[in-house]
């Protein structure tokens, strides 16, 4: 049982965040209900769950285009205000949407600096800052280095590459940038099998550094490859937290499905 | 939409390319194909200001003429400026139809300060001015209404800049402008006119401001991804609000050097100028749908709607058969960009393709 014996050891870490009795309506509509989850130093937690169950509620919450409105979130035990995206991206916060919001026009680098670009003549005001576009070349070559992200040479927009390349250059964008928290929505649902398998190596190797990961995935071998742990949510509540393996996965399902202990499946 | 019990599912991956692919090299040779094909693509423009250039040289003695260039170049100045505002709305996705009208306007609020003040720079100020405030108004109205697009508010500001030109000038055009305006808008040295230094000037700057510097950058990742570009923090309401006050600021350089050619200022200056510029654009090669394109681009646009008009001139060709001409060579650039975004789809696809079949 060393899936096991890895999750006790990782809980047993430091927490980098947690999320106490959050609580989210949308009108009369209630999409999180006193939801609480923690997640350790280097842990997958996978997000699981039906469409409908607040699973993206809940990443909006922590990447910050949803503040909740009831609860509190802490990261390393401090209780954090996150209330906008660049509030959660400076806390270390960085999350790659489904919609993987890259920009199709510009370069890898470009994309990996979109928005905190690199510039000389500080006492400019920032759009006027001439940009050191060299250094954001060079600097992105090295952070895909590091996650061993290979981008074929010869297309110079993120527009020309295929489903995979775009998924590692998103992944990796809030990998190089993360200094907590990457969380990840659906990342392999629209790749092929060799696509995936990079996507999740990447997982791996973003584990191995004391990133924690939050995993959005309706794909229960990917999960049970990479989760430390599972947390299901059924209309916005938390119904159970599975430490996924090829004995629980009957319970992981019957979770999500819900109607109790259903055991055939 | 899926329907939800059917995203539940481990989805055994379909588009796995692996099985039944042609071999790689194949596939290699036909994305090198496309690729070269995009490449074409990208280097039309200027291959047909090329070909416009020797087809008419060849009908034509007087078109390869120094003197004749010089025609050409007074001729496009203004399309030339009014393109690289245009060129930066585009960018980002918009459209700015006023600033054929805000040109007027620059004009008739430059020939009544100079009822009053004979300072040619403060003339040129007023002017420039004018522009770039109805600009920024452009820009306020369409970010603070939070409409889709500019389409209906700069369309709107056409006709009030238009009727404001009018009831200022009371309709007339009004005689007389600064020495100074006069000189950058008509002189020349030898056959190349002073003009044309105003455009090399600008589009300088243009390019310096979309390359190199940090809002450059955001107005090309505002036009290729808005909603990404908020979600990185980007602060695209402003970075909307400075491209329309270039715009219009680029209206009132235009309205300069239309008033120092003509030695006036007049509400009917620049009719249809916004249509002209648009044009230059999008037949220079920078896409409609935004995020795509250079200052070269908006330039070569330019000198091609000048040129044709010279040449078709030259050749004693109907003006209605120009108008048509500069119509059809609109619906081919604009048909050429979305060919191009087909082969970048299938260029996409070739290369995942072979890279699934070579490893």
């Amino acid at each position: 049982m060393s899936d096991t014996n890895r999750a006790a050891e990782i809980a047993a870490g430091p927490e980098i965040l947690s999320v106490h009795h959050a609580s989210k309506h949308f009108g009369p509509v209630t999409a999180l209900e006193d939801v609480s989850i923690t997640l350790h130093e280097g842990e997958v937690l996978a997000l699981m769950g039906d469409n409908g169950a607040g699973k993206s509620t809940l990443i909006k919450a922590l990447s910050g285009v949803h503040p909740i409105d009831t609860g509190h979130i802490e990261i390393d035990g401090q209780t954090a205000r996150v209330d906008s995206p660049a509030s959660a991206r400076a806390m270390g916060i960085e999350t790659v949407y489904q919609d993987l919001a890259l920009f199709d026009n510009l370069s890898p680098a470009d994309n990996f600096f979109a928005g905190r670009e690199l510039s000389r003549l500080e006492w400019l005001p920032r759009p006027l800052r001439p940009m050191r576009r060299g250094d954001m070349r060079k600097e992105t070559t090295r952070l895909l280095d590091d996650l061993k992200v290979t981008l074929p040479e010869g297309h110079s927009t993120v527009g020309l590459m295929s489903g995979g390349q775009r998924q590692a250059v998103a992944v990796a964008r809030a990998a190089a940038f993360a200094t907590k928290v990457v969380i990840l929505d659906e990342p392999t649902a629209a790749l092929g099998l060799r696509e995936s398998r990079k996507v999740l190596d990447l997982i791996q190797r973003l584990k191995e550094r004391g990133i924690g990961i939050i995993l959005i995935s309706h794909s229960m071998d990917h999960v049970l490859e990479v989760a430390d742990t599972a947390i299901v949510l059924r209309r916005g509540r938390r119904v159970g937290q599975v430490i996924p393996s090829a004995e629980t996965q009957e319970e992981l399902v019957s979770l999500i499905v819900g109607g109790g202990a259903t055991t055939n499946l | 939409m899926n329907a939800p019990h059917t995203t539940d599912t481990v989805q055994p991956s379909a588009a796995d390319p692996n099985e039944s692919v042609p071999p790689a090299d194949e596939i290699t040779k036909k994305a090198r194909l496309v690729g070269v094909a995009l490449r074409a693509l990208r280097a039309g423009p200027v291959l047909i200001l090329l070909l416009l250039i020797t087809g008419f040289a060849s009908q034509s003695d007087i078109f390869l003429t120094t003197e004749n260039a010089g025609n050409i170049l007074a001729q496009t100045v203004v399309i030339a400026i009014l393109a690289l505002g245009q060129l930066l709305v585009i960018l980002t996705r918009g459209i700015d139809l006023s600033v054929g009208a805000v040109l007027a306007l620059s004009t008739v609020a430059g020939a009544l300060v100079f009822d009053k003040i004979e300072s040619a720079w403060v003339v040129m100020l007023v002017m420039v001015g004018t522009g770039a405030a109805v600009g920024v108004l452009n820009g306020l109205v369409f970010v603070k209404l939070k409409l889709p697009h500019p389409f209906i508010t700069t369309l709107a500001m056409m006709s009030v800049a238009r009727g404001v030109a009018l009831v200022l000038s009371d309709g007339r055009p009004r005689q007389g402008m600064p020495e100074g305006v006069r000189t950058i808008g008509g002189d020349s040295i030898g056959w190349f006119p002073l003009s044309a230094f105003v455009v090399i000037g600008a589009a300088l700057l243009t390019g310096l401001a979309l390359y190199r510097l940090t809002w450059g950058r955001w107005v090309y990742a505002v036009g290729g991804n808005p909603e990404a570009a908020r979600r990185t923090g980007i602060p695209v309401d402003r970075v909307l609000i400075a491209v329309f006050a270039i715009s219009g600021l680029s209206a009132g350089v235009a309205g300069v050097l239309t008033a120092g050619r003509t030695d006036a200022g007049s509400p009917t200056f620049g009719n249809l100028a916004e249509l002209d510029a648009i044009s230059a654009v999008i037949i220079g090669g920078v896409s409609f749908l935004g995020g795509r394109g250079k200052v070269s681009n908006a330039l070569v646009g330019a000198l091609m709607v000048g040129v044709l008009r010279n040449g078709l001139n030259l050749l004693n060709v109907d003006a209605f058969i120009q108008m048509i001409a500069i119509g059809l060579i609109l619906v081919l650039a604009v048909w050429l960009d979305t060919v191009r975004e087909r082969l970048e789809g299938r260029f996409r696809t070739l290369q995942a393709t072979a890279q699934g079949a070579t490893k």
